[in-house]
């Protein structure tokens, strides 16, 4: 066993990498949840998002149109879930699920040809004299850009909450639609808009696991970080900041328990491999005892009629 | 001749199966109070949402001033001086007081700008209001204040209240009054709606009555008696509930020092509770909704289970028996919400008969269902209660509001129920079914069954209980008999203005 190979700078800048997809994907789910509409489908507009981005950055050459493109994918995807859900007043949970199931097939069947290649790197960010500082260097200034802008998003949709009329708008239709739609507001449009930012936040990152994070493609990549990022926004309390916090958590556990696993810890594998999901619930369950708040129109369905 | 503020002309709207507006004509004048009275059903929110924009009208016309009016949404009514304070109020709970203020304007200033504003406007009022409270904590009382503000600050020509007082004490209603007149003394109009007819006597201009969505008559509140109003609107003459004398037996249910806490965020924990009830006697329990009414109802039913000896049937603790239990000792209840609590709405009335009355009817044997048995008695709940469905195979939400209201009642009356619990016996039913309802249970008292009625209808209440208490933040009153007490008493009873400053106009 040999902890000292173990780098802490490397350690925080990777763990930083790791918790990104995540972090992308439950600020989306946060938005959509904020609006009272519960989709399920995260991993499956996740792994859609993966194979469509790493496709399209294969044959352009170009790993940003990729995230584009993951984007519109992911976005494309949870339109057959608004439609449902939406017009046709299908179940939520049941649409959701097969989403999930849908865009695992569907990114299989799209990705059979793409298997072992490996795709245009993303360049990290250099800033002169920042950059080559030890230590803050490539923990906070030598990431991608995709990296940073999942930060910004998660600071953008708190403030975007917190002080702004759509943000309010967004909360009032998530919290009583029927009332929202009294007062005049376009509940089922509002939450459509809300479905394919979920979607598009979802495909990015999936496009993130697949690009930067691996990088390469396999079927099924994902592995559950939708289903984590589902649990991640109701431990986090509907909160955007503490969807950080959990996504950092969750990815630094990883990141450690593959650093010990590397290092040969006499633990079983298995236990390690385990542990990110159970500490990040664990924290987030004990975190999320103060009132938690879902909103209270969550997952039932709108009909102008009543 | 002046011109109207609002000129409405052959209003009609039909939706499937059902015209809830046919050629509905009235106006509106500058500066009038005016009352749309009708039962439920008659098509006054149809009516309302048309106004506001919610809803297109199939056919007819609306002039404003003179001018067509056709608002294709509630943004364009509100732009044009149209507010609406609705009667389920369309707040939000999760937000605070600015906040749900705000999304009912269309250009609000800053939250800081908009608070000081909310200040302003309700002192001047005599509506004191904090902006920065949060919704799901206030007060029914309260909470009608913001949605008042909110229409006021829009500077509104018209201001159209639904049903406003139907959550008030009567000291509430005094402030709220006043508050009505000053408006209408700054040349606002208000279409107020209503079926509380002393209260449109005492407040409105000129009535407009409807009738199954037609516009059957008009009135000047102030000369006409309640009961002509009250016959215009039911289209019959009405029978009121007969009263007899009834012989008081031994006390059946007993409480005492019964405190619950409550088992929601935004529930009534019951506070130290005693009450005692006698065979043949009827206590009506009155007081404004959430103040611990579905509590009690929920403890005496076995829904929450309290400490043994707080709650006694016939002397026997019960306080920990489920709700199985205590319908086998006698003891049975009708939940206030007739869809998804007193009944399953996408069941049959077989299989709903069958959900309440399997132990005490006998319906089942040995773990099976005897449904031809369940079906006789739902049978026989429909002929004698008359309520009107093709059968006993239909479902539940098939039936209107006040025909279920009758299964529901009719289903625990007709099993001979030694103490009885009910919870708005009367909510939202037209008045001949209420009366019919009242009725019954008149005769199931005199037949020495003890009743207790939780209502909010204190003319219900007046008019069966034998004594009549009030719940007020999840406190009871001492019950006292209910002949002779005043108006004023039952307010205080109910806790008065609940603190709420009395408007200085």
């Amino acid at each position: 066993m040999d902890l000292s190979a173990i780098n802490p700078v490397l350690l925080i800048a990777s763990l930083m990498v790791a918790a990104t997809p995540l972090l992308l994907a439950a600020v989306g789910e946060l938005v959509v949840e904020k609006s009272g509409v519960l989709n399920l489908g995260v991993e499956g507009m996740m792994i859609t998002g993966a194979i469509a981005g790493f496709a399209t950055a294969v044959e352009s050459g170009s790993p940003l149109l990729g995230f584009v493109v993951a984007a519109i994918a992911g976005a494309a995807l949870s339109t057959l879930f608004a439609i449902l859900t939406q017009f046709a007043q299908a179940n939520q949970v049941a649409s959701g699920l097969s989403l999930t199931l849908f865009g695992l097939g569907l990114s299989a069947l799209m990705g059979q040809s793409y298997v072992g290649i490996k795709p245009p790197q993303m360049q990290d960010i250099h800033i002169p004299v920042l950059s080559d500082l030890p230590v803050v260097g490539p923990i906070l200034f030598g990431h991608d850009i995709i990296l940073y802008f999942g930060i910004a998003l998660t600071a953008a949709i708190w403030a975007v909450l917190k002080y702004s009329r759509v943000g309010l708008i967004l909360r009032a239709v998530g919290e009583n639609h029927d009332a929202a739609h009294a007062l005049g507001y376009k509940v089922v449009r509002i939450r459509i808009l809300a479905i394919l930012f979920g979607g598009a936040c979802a495909g990015m990152g999936g496009a993130y696991i697949s690009l930067i994070r691996v990088p390469q493609w396999t079927e099924g990549m994902t592995a559950g970080i939708g289903w984590i990022a589902l649990a991640l926004v109701v431990f986090a309390s509907w909160k955007p900041w503490r969807v950080l916090l959990g996504a950092y958590l969750f990815g630094g556990v990883t990141v450690v328990q593959l650093n010990l696993q590397a290092a040969g810890v006499a633990i079983p594998v298995e236990y390690l491999a385990m542990s990110p999901y159970l500490i990040t619930i664990v924290v987030l369950v004990i975190l999320s005892a103060d009132k938690s708040s879902a909103p209270a129109a969550l997952g039932r369905n709108f009909h102008a009629s009543r | 001749m002046t011109v109207p503020l609002l000129s409405l002309q052959g209003l009609t709207k039909a939706y499937p199966g059902v015209v809830a507006n046919d050629q509905v004509s009235f106006d509106i004048g500058e500066g009038e109070v005016h009352a749309l009275l009708g039962e439920n059903g008659a098509g006054k929110s149809t009516l309302v949402k048309m106004i506001y924009g919610l809803v297109k009208p199939d056919s007819g016309q609306m002039l404003l001033r003179g001018a067509p009016f056709a608002p294709a949404e509630p943004r364009a009514a509100r732009a044009d001086g149209i507010a609406m304070v609705f009667q389920h109020f369309s707040l939000f709970d999760a937000l605070n007081v600015a906040e749900n203020i705000a999304l009912g304007m269309e250009n609000p200033p800053a939250m800081r700008d908009l608070a000081s504003r909310i200040r302003e406007v309700s002192e001047t009022y005599g509506l004191p209001l904090d902006p920065y409270r949060t919704v799901g904590d206030l007060s029914a009382g309260e909470r009608q204040r913001v949605e008042i503000i909110r229409c006021l600050l829009q500077d509104p020509k018209l201001l159209i209240m639904d049903e406003p007082t139907s959550v008030l004490t009567p000291q509430e209603v005094e402030i709220l009054f006043e508050t009505l007149q000053k408006l209408r003394s700054e040349g606002t109009s208000i279409l107020y709606i209503s079926h509380k007819l002393e209260e449109i006597r005492k407040l409105c201009d000129h009535a407009t009555i409807l009738r199954l969505g037609k516009n059957v008559g008009e009135c000047t509140p102030a000369e006409t008696s309640a009961r002509d109003m009250a016959e215009m609107m039911v289209g019959t003459a009405l029978k009121t509930p007969t009263r007899s004398d009834r012989i008081m037996g031994n006390v059946a249910l007993d409480i005492s020092g019964l405190s619950v806490p409550s088992p929601s965020a935004f529930g009534t924990s019951l506070k130290n509770i005693h009450l005692s009830l006698r065979k043949g006697e009827i206590l009506g329990i009155g007081g404004v909704a959430g103040n611990g009414q579905d509590e009690l109802l929920a403890v005496l039913s076995g829904e929450t289970l309290s400490a043994p000896d707080a709650v006694k049937l016939h002397g026997q603790p019960i306080g920990r028996l489920g709700p199985v239990a205590r319908r086998r000792l006698g003891l049975l209840s009708a939940p206030e919400e007739r869809l998804g609590h007193a009944a399953a709405p996408d069941m049959s009335l077989t299989e709903n008969a069958m959900l309440t009355a399997a132990v005490r009817e006998n319906l089942v044997n040995r773990g099976f269902l005897n449904w031809p048995a369940a079906k006789a008695f739902a049978k026989r709940v429909i002929s004698t209660f008359d309520v009107r469905t093709p059968g006993p195979e239909n479902a539940a939400r098939s039936l209107s509001g006040g025909n279920l209201q009758k299964f529901v009642i009719g289903r625990e009356v007709l099993q001979r129920p030694e103490v009885l619990v009910v919870n708005q016996p009367t909510w939202g039913v037209d008045a001949s079914a209420a009366a019919a309802i009242r009725q019954s249970l008149l005769d199931l008292a005199a037949g020495g069954t003890a009743l207790l009625c939780i209502s909010q209808d204190l003319d219900e209440l007046m008019e069966i209980s034998d004594s009549f208490a009030a719940l007020n933040e999840g406190r009871l009153s001492t019950p006292r008999a209910a002949s002779g007490l005043t108006v004023d008493e039952i307010g205080l009873m109910m806790g008065g203005a609940h603190g709420m400053e009395v408007a200085h106009v």
